[in-house]
């Protein structure tokens, strides 16, 4: 029998050596007559281990890792293809503690299986939903994906059934799912491991939206920075299509859909769902106003379901266990689980699908093990970059929607961006005001000039000029981004400038005065 | 050889018919020529029944689409605030003392950051002597 060898091809895998690691096990397995077979999985989201490699034995997976090319002659004669020992060994993959303390969920197929292959898909659980779906009526899902509690994972943390039950009333000649997979929040990147590492549960869940709303017409928008992702949907879609599971009749139910996947152009504004549309449609991404919502008057002008990748990853696993089974997790209106993204200055960065509730000093140093500088963490800002700063007396707060907003930060897509002591605060601001003056789709005053003119004064304030006097300036204007912008763009960009104003005001040239 | 222009004017016919057809037409003209060539936009403004105007507002909104021929290798590196803090700063000023560099704003690796992109392959944890090693394998 030949052994099975696992070697990542998720992009951040990719981007540390995956594939040199690949073909170099593969000529040496060659060299020494051994029969090997590798099998190309997603990443379990350990990226300090990246490339992690997993050969299956009698007991289980076990990891070798971080790999390097010049790693693998040694890993031969450790004969690791049966799982002998070697200093890059860490044991059977799932009693690993980062993993083995997970909640995983949405996530629970990403590196374990061929992302491709339907085969493993169905073996895990793969299409159970769509089935299931197949079988209630579109109420039924509606209700069901109410019931669980599942709130809208690109940032706002809507209710998505109710999302789906205003689309599923309207009347139409046409509906569409659309699936937001810009995924531009830096220190993000679940959307991403996802779509790479088990593109058919988004397949799937995009599948079940169209069942339950009356859609015949998918798109999912990706954003161009991920040239890997959109060549694992386009492939994943294309055999979907030809086993029946996606087409013109989906598992003989005698209903449709059709799913494509359009590729983005950079522009981080076109995550906001009404310049997302607009985009797709072939114009500038400038936001819409609201009303008319999207759920009534969206995509070409019809109703159209818009949710991001998470979002509608995790309707299959509600639609087969049902709504009870995911509601338990999860604390107050925050149901479920949210894959959280660890990233920056930290040693063990990575994915921690975990249900709501788990607070930030746990993500730091239960998952993270501290910073990766060695040198004490100053600030993490949660929530992409339009999410708060926060310092370490808020690390404590219970990771939920309402207990964040209570403290002025939001969860958003989940990212943690963290910051060691030599992170100047005041450069961070000046920094989010001139990525809003950069992406501001132009539309609104207070963001586009608003943003323009936060980067002068911020600029005053970093060389030290009338800084009392600026800093009053600068309050006044993220007053008026914060009341007069009609997206979160200019909406929240107040966010990281102000909290990183009010808790390190001595990056900013003065005392601590504490404002709310 | 065919022209510039021939080539545009076969990918308009190619995707004219789709829904939203501009933004899938740029980037296969992108895709072919390496860029956005001036004269598109007349080509495409009349073969999607559009003005010149509005395919040119829709071509410098957006980042990504390029109206001049790019440096070869193209090389990106993030700029946003996970890869700040492990020092993207530094490798982006080391990296303009080598060659052309594009800043961008994430690529999805931030848990091993610093990333960047060189020619749409993805590096991480890139230090400045790691730059210059993988700038010397695209250059062979
Ligand atoms: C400036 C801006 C950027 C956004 N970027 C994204 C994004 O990259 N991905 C995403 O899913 N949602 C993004 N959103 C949120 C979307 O507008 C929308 O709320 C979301 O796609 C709805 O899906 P959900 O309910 O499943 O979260 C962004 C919003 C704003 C204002
Ligand atoms: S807040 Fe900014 S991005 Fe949003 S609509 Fe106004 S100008 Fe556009
Ligand atoms: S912030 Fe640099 S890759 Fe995400």
């Amino acid at each position: 029998m030949s052994a099975s060898i696992y070697v990542p091809i998720d992009s951040a895998a990719l981007a540390l050596g995956a594939d040199e690691v690949a073909s170099e096990i593969s000529l040496e397995a060659k060299r020494r007559g051994i029969e090997i077979k590798i099998v190309r999985n997603g990443s379990r989201g350990m990226f300090w281990l990246e490339p992690l490699v997993e050969v299956e034995t009698s007991k289980g997976r076990i990891a070798y890792g971080p790999v390097e090319a010049k790693d693998v002659k040694g890993l031969f004669d450790a004969g690791f293809e049966s799982g002998g020992k070697h200093d890059l060994c860490l044991g059977l993959t799932e009693e690993i503690p980062y993993l083995k303390k997970q909640e995983r969920l949405t996530f629970a197929r990403v590196g374990i299986i061929d992302p491709f292959s339907l085969e493993d898909y169905l073996a895990r659980e793969g299409y159970q939903g769509l089935r299931r779906a197949i079988s209630l009526s579109s109420e039924g899902i509606v209700q069901e994906v109410t019931e669980s509690g599942l709130r809208g994972r690109g940032g706002a943390a809507f209710p998505t059934g109710i999302k789906w039950n205003t689309v599923m009333k309207a009347q139409a000649d046409q509906k569409y799912v659309v699936c937001n997979a810009d995924e531009g929040d830096s220190g993000t990147f679940a959307d991403r491991m996802l779509m790479e590492g088990d593109p058919y549960s988004l397949i799937e869940g995009m599948t079940i939206a169209a069942l339950a709303v009356g859609a015949t017409e998918g798109y999912i928008y990706v954003r161009s920075e991920y040239p890997h992702a959109i060549a694992a949907l386009n492939k994943a879609i294309s055999i979907a299509k030809d086993a029946g599971y996606l087409g013109q009749d989906i598992l003989e139910s005698g209903k449709a859909f059709e799913l494509e996947v359009r590729k983005a152009a950079g522009a981080y504004v076109c995550g906001e769902e009404t310049a997302m549309l607009e985009s797709i449609e072939g114009k500038r991404g400038i936001v819409r106003a609201k009303p008319p919502l999207p759920a009534l008057s969206g995509l070409f002008g019809k109703p159209t379901v818009i949710n991001n990748v998470i979002s509608l990853a995790t309707v299959p696993v509600i639609l087969a266990r049902g709504a009870e089974f995911y509601k338990r997790y999860g604390m107050g209106r925050s149901r479920g689980t949210l894959p959280f993204q660890l990233a920056g200055n930290i040693k063990q960065g990575g994915l921690i699908e975990k249900a709501f509730g788990v607070t930030l000093r746990e993500m730091l140093y239960d998952f993270g093990g501290g910073s990766a500088s060695g040198r004490p963490i100053k600030a993490v800002q949660v929530g992409g970059p339009l999410g708060s700063y926060l310092p370490e007396s808020q690390w404590d707060v219970a990771m939920d929607y309402e207990e964040y907003s209570a403290i002025w930060a939001v969860l958003g897509h989940g990212g943690i961006v963290v910051h060691d002591e030599t992170a100047d605060l005041a450069r961070l601001a000046r920094y989010a005001m001139d990525f809003c003056a950069i992406e501001s789709c132009g539309k609104c005053t207070p963001c586009r000039i608003g943003s323009v003119r936060g980067v002068e004064v911020m600029d005053r304030i970093i060389e030290g000029k009338e800084r009392t006097r600026q800093i009053g300036l600068l309050r006044e204007l993220c007053d008026t981004m914060l009341n007069g912008s009609m997206c979160a763009m200019g909406g929240m960009t107040p966010y990281p400038v102000l909290s990183a104003l009010n808790h390190f005001p001595g990056d900013f040239g003065v005392a601590g005065e504490r404002h709310a | 050889m065919k022209e510039p222009a021939d080539k545009i004017a076969d990918l308009a016919a190619k995707h004219r018919d789709r829904p939203g057809a501009l933004l899938p037409l740029l980037h296969a003209i992108q895709d072919e020529m390496g860029y956005i060539p001036p004269e598109s936009a007349s080509i495409i403004a009349s073969a999607l029944n559009l003005s010149s105007a509005e395919v040119q507002g829709v071509i410098t909104f957006y980042h990504y689409f390029r109206t001049e021929p790019s440096s070869i290798p193209r090389v990106e590196i993030c700029c946003a605030e996970s890869c700040q803090s492990m020092g993207s700063d530094k490798l982006l000023a080391h990296a303009r003392t080598v060659c052309d560099v594009h800043p961008v704003y994430c690529l999805g690796l931030c848990a091993s950051s610093p990333a960047m992109m060189v020619d749409e392959k993805p590096y991480a944890r890139v230090t400045p002597e790691k730059f210059d090693s993988i700038m010397k394998k695209a250059a062979s």
